[in-house]
């Protein structure tokens, strides 16, 4: 049967073009592959080429016409042993259908809505009368990983300097002697290569930890992180995970300057199928990062260089794990909610501290996940003391706190009694010298006049 | 070295010399449709044929075993064919359809098969070498002899994680196959004019992986090369790099205005070059088939590329809940 030889969509956002040239004229016999035409668009003139072998029947649009409609039949091709006579009879292919609308999701869970109530979990993380052991962070980020690399054979650690050397943090002393060199890997310093390494190992059914020697160096990886090891999921239809941790020092430490200081919180916290986390005490930290070996999906998990030393009591359970998306508060209060998370929890403490002196009571919520992200207990929290200021180190340009804040302003308007003022590093890279240093991150009194001020005292 | 050509008289059968014209000419019909119902507008986006190249993916996959992994970057339709993937669920997965493999939410450059071992199916350039190398990191952690086929382009074996891969594949004794499809054009730039010396296959050399040229346009070279790749791999000496000469008869992308090379050059390839018809040659002069059995085998790819193209058009669009599904392996999707 003929079939109609139609005006070929060649770019993405094609609609029409210029039929430019025929290379072929009536009566010419084509095979697949051959040029029949010359098609300019808007970007570029194009070759076009045979699908079908046939014999050119009839021209339908002469060289030259411009504006020609993508889908216009534009030729007739005749198969073997078919005459011009046939042409009445040709077949268009099926054009593209109208464009299929599915049905309207039933909830689009991101979108604005009339705001829930918000139901804020409040249950302990250990039950009462654990016992408690003095732990430092360091401490219980190498328990983590240890215990679940006892547990399960699949999990092994890679990274600079994480094998002889024990750790550039010393996070992972010890775990050598345990677990070999099988499973404890010192890489090359080439974070993109094997960040990219551990996402296959990952796909290939394996659990890997993969140290940054700290979240600068991390950026080298970062479209490994994103492009592949977040979306992969989502564009295979559900079919291949990837469960990998990647984890390390994020944010300042002490006069490293530009390059070694800077806080990813808001950037990984803004991606689709990654989990974030960045605990502040030991006991989170262990609990956090346990649940986060153990979660089927990549986890970013930020630690800080300079609580790594800070000892707090841990539980001393056989096996403890926090879940995601669960907010720890650290001081009820209800005056004022202070959300924060990482160090920006040590300002956010003392501010509370010295608030208590001068009779202001706030309310300190560790984020702890920064996805999953509790909000309930954040808007819990302020429909109870109506004012709020948020603490981070990171940059204040879309930064975790602009993100509360707006959560608040669509979930809890009418419950704020003063703006939210979101406490941040300043909008500089970070400087060497000591004094300008300290001006660039945040600060105990920065929280204190923020505090003052939404609380007009 | 020259590219390794097979010898005249090769060591092959009927049966597989006919698998190799079957296999390869079900990629060229698949993509000359694919590129057809791009020009309908059913297939938007993005959209890398494979035609010409059809050789590389079928001598490989001749060298393959059951459970070795293959991944490979954007231009992938090949790929998934010729390791049993079903043309049905490609088609469909190009069309943005339910039926597909990722059940439209992946497209052209995001396809995957976990059953047939195939890992997709990447859209970044150079990004899928280290993935590659970690899924024979995996394998090697297993010890379950399994071999990864790591699929890239001369474009991509100039990007800077190559190196970093090569570097810990060879450290770390991986059983990775680096097979760089040497097309000619990076998209429109030319070898000549990208690359500073013109023997990919020699860049292993700095990290001791050995490498050979193999001619891409002849099936039965390339499935010897493969041969000697794999037994390589398989039997603990690391990895191997084999960079297969190859020829892309149609456009970078759809959207190609072929303007960086000739229309002779294009040609000359097609008639004097071609592997599906060095295959039909050989089959005929042997006589290991009649004209008529090939054309049986013809009308046979026809009809299954063309149910392939109605199945993709019947195929409903994904449900709108499909947006929210698959972000999270554990969960239903989540307020963040």
């Amino acid at each position: 049967m003929a079939t109609e030889i139609l005006m070929p969509a060649l770019s993405p956002t094609m609609e029409e073009g210029t039929l430019a040239k025929w290379l072929v004229k009536e009566g010419d016999s084509v095979k697949s592959g051959d040029i029949l035409a010359e098609i300019e668009t808007d970007k570029a003139t194009m070759e076009f080429e045979a699908v079908d072998e046939g014999v050119i029947g009839k021209i339908l649009i002469d060289e030259g016409t411009e504006g020609v409609k993508v889908n216009t039949a534009i030729a007739v091709l005749l198969e073997e042993g078919e005459s011009a006579d046939d042409i009445e009879s040709a077949a268009a292919p099926a054009s593209a259908p109208e464009e299929q609308e599915a049905p309207a999701p039933k909830a689009a869970p991101a979108q604005a809505k009339a705001p829930d109530a918000p139901k804020a979990d409040t249950s302990p993380d250990w039950p009462e009368g654990t016992e408690m052991v003095s732990t430092t962070v360091r401490e219980a980020l190498r328990d983590a990983m240890a215990e679940e690399m006892r547990s399960d054979e699949d999990v092994y650690l890679m990274g600079e300097e994480v094998a002889e050397y024990q750790g550039a943090y010393k996070i992972s002393q010890g775990l050598l002697d345990e677990f070999g060199a099988k499973r404890v890997i010192d890489t090359p310093i080439t974070e993109h290569g094997f960040a990219g390494i551990g996402v296959g190992a990952a796909f290939g059914g394996l659990r890997p930890i993969v140290e940054f020697m700290t979240w600068n160096f991390g950026m080298q990886a970062i479209d490994q992180i994103i492009n592949s090891a977040a979306k992969t999921l989502y564009m295979s239809g559900g079919q291949m995970g990837c469960p990998i941790v990647f984890r390390g020092p994020n944010g300042a430490a002490a006069r490293v300057g530009a390059q070694h200081s800077q806080d990813y919180a808001a950037w990984y916290a803004q991606i689709p199928g990654l989990k974030v986390v960045q605990p502040y005490s030991a006991a989170c930290a262990k609990g956090l990062l346990k649940q986060a070996i153990r979660d089927p999906n990549p986890v970013v998990f930020l630690e800080n260089e300079i609580l790594y030393g800070r000892s707090f009591e841990v539980p001393k359970m056989d096996d403890f794990t926090i879940p995601f998306g669960k907010a720890k508060i650290w001081r009820e209060g209800s005056d004022v909610t202070i959300v924060s998370f990482g160090i920006g929890m040590t300002y956010a403490l003392e501010a509370a501290d010295k608030l208590a002196e001068d009779g202001i009571s706030a309310e300190v919520i560790d984020l702890r996940t920064l996805r999953p992200l509790d909000y309930d207990t954040v808007i819990a929290s302020v429909m109870k003391t109506n004012r709020c200021v948020t603490v981070e180190e990171g940059w204040p340009v879309a930064s975790i706190g602009n993100h509360i804040s707006a959560s608040l302003m669509e979930r809890a308007f009418d419950y704020l009694d003063a703006p939210v003022i979101n406490c941040t590093g300043k909008d500089v890279p970070m400087p060497y010298a000591a004094n300008l240093e300290k001006l660039a991150l945040t600060s105990v009194d920065e929280v204190l006049d923020a505090v003052r001020q939404v609380t007009y005292r | 070295m020259a590219a390794r050509k097979s010898t005249k008289k090769p060591n092959v059968s009927a049966d597989e010399l006919k698998t190799f014209y079957r296999d390869m000419l079900l990629i060229r019909r698949f993509e000359e449709k694919a590129g057809q119902l791009y020009g309908m507008g059913l297939i938007g986006g993005f959209c890398h044929l494979y035609i010409g190249q059809e050789a590389v993916v079928v001598g490989l996959e001749a060298a393959a075993e059951e459970g070795d992994k293959r991944i490979t970057t954007y231009r992938d339709h090949g790929h998934m064919l010729a390791c049993g993937m079903d043309p049905n669920g490609v088609m469909a997965e190009l069309t943005g359809r339910e039926g597909g493999y990722s059940r439209g939410k992946g497209g052209s450059m995001h396809m995957f098969s976990k059953e047939k071992h195939f890992y997709g199916g990447h859209g970044i350039v150079g990004a899928n070498v280290p993935l590659g190398a970690g899924l024979a990191f995996a394998d090697k952690y297993n010890e379950n002899g399994r071999v990864t086929f790591t699929y890239f382009g001369d474009g991509a074996a100039n990007q800077g994680q190559v190196y970093e891969t090569f570097n810990m594949a060879a450290l770390w004794q991986l059983p990775v196959i680096f097979v760089i499809e040497n097309n000619q054009y990076a998209m429109g730039t030319s070898q000549k004019r990208s690359t500073s010396s013109p023997d990919i296959y020699t860049r292993g050399e700095a990290f001791g992986i050995p490498g050979e040229a193999v001619d891409g346009m002849d099936v039965l070279a390339v499935k010897e090369a493969g041969d000697k790749a794999v037994a390589h791999c398989r039997s603990g000496k690391g990895p191997y790099i084999l960079e297969i000469k190859t020829y892309r008869y149609r456009g970078h992308s759809m959207s190609d205005p072929a303007k960086y090379r000739t229309r002779e050059e294009v040609q000359k390839m097609r008639d004097e070059k071609d592997a599906i018809e060095h295959v039909r040659d050989l089959l005929l002069s042997g006589n290991h088939a009649t004209e008529d059995s090939l054309k049986a085998i013809d009308k046979e790819i026809k009809e299954i590329v063309n149910a392939s193209a109605e199945f993709a058009k019947e195929s409903p669009v994904p449900g709108a809940d499909e947006l929210w599904t698959d972000i999270y392996a554990d969960a239903a999707p989540q307020n963040a």
